[in-house]
């Protein structure tokens, strides 16, 4: 049993102990208070890892290419931001450049670090920082809105010329299906139990691993 | 429902919004930092009401030139041609793919626009201390916060376009001044769609003479 607050509502409510890949309502506005994924955290490390390959292949290699009357051109997610900025379009840059490659890439980034350090807890107290940080990403990185917007550029121009995805486009539509696999399967709560609190106290998951049991009340 | 509910502002304590931890500080107006992440507390966002209003009259206002300017300029054998969204979305229609169009449509100037009304109305409601429909209120704040992001989508539209047509000197594209108001519109809009805190929708069922952010 723990006490939480409804981060909607603010009611405060107790929550049971979850079963495997249980969730937890809260009775008065729907929203959901507390999850138990039934995926570990390995297994979260090991999506993130993935997305992290995937992330570099999808920004690193063609997204698609072009070609007419004998020319052609081709182009990444940089190549982009870059064409905006060189025509004159820079804040419109920037946020693209935000949206698509610096929030997305923080959140991985960040979530790696997490995850590999709360496999020896306690971790330090910065960890909770990233945990922090890879928070306020999450609703930036637009995968899935930019996937679906080289989508319909593609078939604009398909109209004057042949267009072909190139490897970069595969890699994003892997992002795509990464990125939700990897939020889903973070228990969060776990990952608070294993870094250490800001007043200096030790977490309860080292605690009651070290010595007594249940001294993790709260 | 039971008449009797405890919030936790009622209770004295605060939860953190980062690691859910509830916490009784001295002071709950100045609640300070959470003892176990050290994330700043707050019993609501700092003058939530203000900020989510500022937000939502600056998109308003791009929203005009947003829809109004050029997106893109397509030149073609020496000649010029200024493409504004709701062309775009005409042009994707007259070409057969109207599923596309209707994404476009919907994206670009339905979402945008539908988000500014509801949080207008969230805005109005928590400022007459309305105690009805609670629920659905956040509901629809949950719905606002969640289809925010899909309006970019022709932000990307226009960035790869331009990036891709780059065959000089038979036909180039090059961004429009749109664009720049476009992405604000989105940018502000997820901004204050953060900063409107859904808390206040129920603050008046529970705290009679309560106090607002």
């Amino acid at each position: 049993m723990e006490t939480v607050a409804c981060h909607e509502c603010d009611l405060l409510q107790r929550v049971p102990e979850l079963p495997s890949g249980g969730k937890a309502k809260c009775p008065r506005c729907g929203n959901t208070v507390a999850s138990r994924p039934t995926a570990s955290l390995d297994r979260a490390l090991a999506l993130t890892v993935t997305a992290a390959i995937v992330f570099i292949l999808a920004h690193t290699t063609s997204l698609m290419g072009l070609s007419a009357v004998g020319r052609s051109s081709s182009t990444t997610i940089f190549g982009g931001v870059l064409q905006m900025w060189e025509d004159g379009e820079r804040i419109t840059a920037v946020i693209v450049m935000f949206c698509a490659g610096i929030a997305p890439g923080v959140y991985i980034a960040f979530l790696l670090t997490v995850l590999a350090a709360t496999r020896r807890p306690p971790a330090p107290l910065w960890v909770g920082e990233m945990m922090r940080w890879s928070h306020h990403m999450h609703p930036w990185s637009m995968n899935e809105v930019m996937i679906l917007g080289i989508l319909v550029a593609l078939i604009k121009i398909a109209e004057l010329a042949t267009v072909e995805a190139g490897i970069g486009m595969y890699a994003m539509g892997g992002l795509v299906v990464l990125f939700p696999a990897i939020a889903l399967s973070i228990d969060e709560h776990e990952v608070w139990e294993s870094i250490e609190w800001a007043d200096g106290r030790e977490p309860p998951r080292f605690r009651a691993h070290d010595a007594s049991r249940g001294g993790a009340s709260r | 429902m039971t008449p009797a509910v405890l919030t936790a502002a009622q209770a004295g304590l605060v939860s953190c919004e980062t690691c859910s931890l509830l916490s009784r500080p001295v002071n709950l107006a100045e609640p300070g930092y959470c003892p176990r992440c050290g994330g700043e507390l707050a019993l609501r966002h700092n003058n939530s009401i203000q900020y989510t209003w500022a937000l939502v009259i600056a998109a308003a206002i791009c929203y005009i030139p947003a829809n109004m300017l050029p997106v893109l300029n397509t030149s073609a054998l020496g000649k010029d041609e200024p493409d504004t969204i709701i062309s775009g979305v005409i042009f994707l229609y007259t070409s057969g793919s109207w599923p596309l169009a209707l994404i476009v449509l919907v994206a670009s100037v339905m979402v945008p626009l539908g988000k500014l009304i509801a949080l207008a109305y969230l805005l109005i409601t928590v400022q007459r201390r309305s105690i009805r429909s609670n629920r659905e209120r956040t509901r629809l704040y949950r719905l606002v916060e969640f289809i925010g992001r899909w309006s970019m989508l022709d932000v990307f539209v226009d960035t790869f376009t331009v990036a891709l047509v780059q065959l000089q000197p038979l036909m180039s594209v090059r961004p429009g001044a749109g664009v720049l108001f476009f992405a604000a519109v989105v940018v502000l809009t997820m901004l204050a769609a953060e900063s409107f805190d859904p808390r206040l929708i129920w603050d008046s069922s529970s705290t009679p003479k309560g106090h607002h952010a």
